[in-house]
């Protein structure tokens, strides 16, 4: 019922331990208008599902297709957003801000 | 993060500690900081800094992130009341560490609150082992002073954050006489949010509750506790 980021840290844990491949997206840095603070997580597994929020629901599912890559690779990654990137408009950060949020594995 | 760090920090956020996962950005690595590894850590004074702003962001001239977890604020509600069974379930969503007391014990039980603690005894007896905090929210909804009040002088005493009673202006005038007499000063007094709740003309106990949280919520983000967050 909670979703705070406890919960999410808390489930991160719980999938790993089931034997999931999980992956932690957190906020580093935001520029102007972002819905979430920096810090906010996401926990991501092998098969899509998530728990949490980096944007509330702008960018989500662009960091889900990247986490699998993440997870997949073993490596941490950067991935920013934002009106001055092409795709923007396509993955929907509309509110015009611009944020970067740091992708890593769960090993 | 590595499970072990991870499972670490969990373990941090289930003590009510406060802890801070610093990743170095260019290699990845990461360690746990607390108020334990402090002292000894290269980054301690940025981390400390961090911790007292209870803000996540970059350090070490930015190649390093530190992520801030402090434990999550509390709200104490008096009274096992109606309003408290829709309060309950709003404020944990919004993250509060709810907790219900209530002395009487037709009122205090855990089928009207499912998944929330509920403590059935007056506040002088449970209130020391609870400890309040000026991270914790008091909430005074039973209307009964004998119940209300000593938790009320309690919350003002510990400096929380936000302090609330129901009840109508003329009761609450009543309140203010008794906690005088008691030794509270008009400044403590006038601490209490009363009548309880944002002005939302809210008439069911569910938007009562909608009322008392935007209230709360209120005093935890541009109050008292924000302030005492940067100042600790």
């Amino acid at each position: 019922m909670d979703v705070t980021d406890s919960d999410v840290l808390a489930a991160a844990e719980r999938w790993r331990r089931e034997g999931r491949g999980v992956a932690i997206a957190t906020v580093l840095e935001t520029w102007g208008s972002a819905p979430r603070p920096v810090g906010s997580r996401l926990v991501i597994d092998a098969d899509g599902n998530f728990l949490g929020s980096v944007s509330g629901g702008c960018v989500e599912g662009a960091v889900v297709s990247e986490a699998a890559e993440v997870i997949a690779a073993g490596a941490p990654r950067t991935l920013e957003f934002g009106v001055a990137d092409e795709t923007a408009w396509k993955v929907g950060l509309s509110c015009g801000g611009k944020i970067a949020v740091y992708v890593e594995p769960v090993d | 993060m590595r499970l072990d760090l991870l499972a670490a920090l969990n373990a941090e956020r289930a003590a009510r500690r406060a802890a801070v996962v610093v990743t170095e950005l260019a290699t990845g690595a990461q360690r746990l900081a607390t108020a334990a590894t402090l002292a000894s850590d290269p980054l301690g004074p940025e981390i400390a800094a961090a911790l007292a702003a209870r803000r996540s962001g970059k350090a070490g001239e930015g190649s390093v992130f530190l992520a801030v977890d402090v434990p999550p604020p509390r709200m104490l509600v008096i009274g096992a009341v109606h309003i408290s069974q829709a309060l309950a379930p709003m404020a944990r969503l919004a993250g509060f560490d709810l907790t219900i007391l209530d002395p009487r014990t037709a009122f205090a039980t855990p089928e009207r609150f499912p998944e929330v603690p509920v403590i059935a005894e007056w506040p002088e007896e449970a209130l020391p082992a609870y400890g309040l905090d000026p991270f914790t929210a008091l909430v005074a909804l039973t209307h009964d002073p004998k119940i209300d009040e000593p938790a009320i002088a309690a919350a003002l005493r510990a400096e929380c954050f936000y302090v609330g009673a129901l009840g109508s202006r003329r009761t609450h005038a009543k309140r203010v006489e008794r906690l005088a007499a008691a030794g509270l000063s008009q400044q403590a007094i006038s601490r209490i949010h009363a009548p309880i709740g944002m002005d939302l003309g809210a008439s069911s106990p569910a938007e009562i509750a909608v009322a008392v949280l935007a209230e709360v919520i209120r005093a935890l983000r541009t109050g008292t506790a924000a302030t005492a967050g940067a100042a600790a």
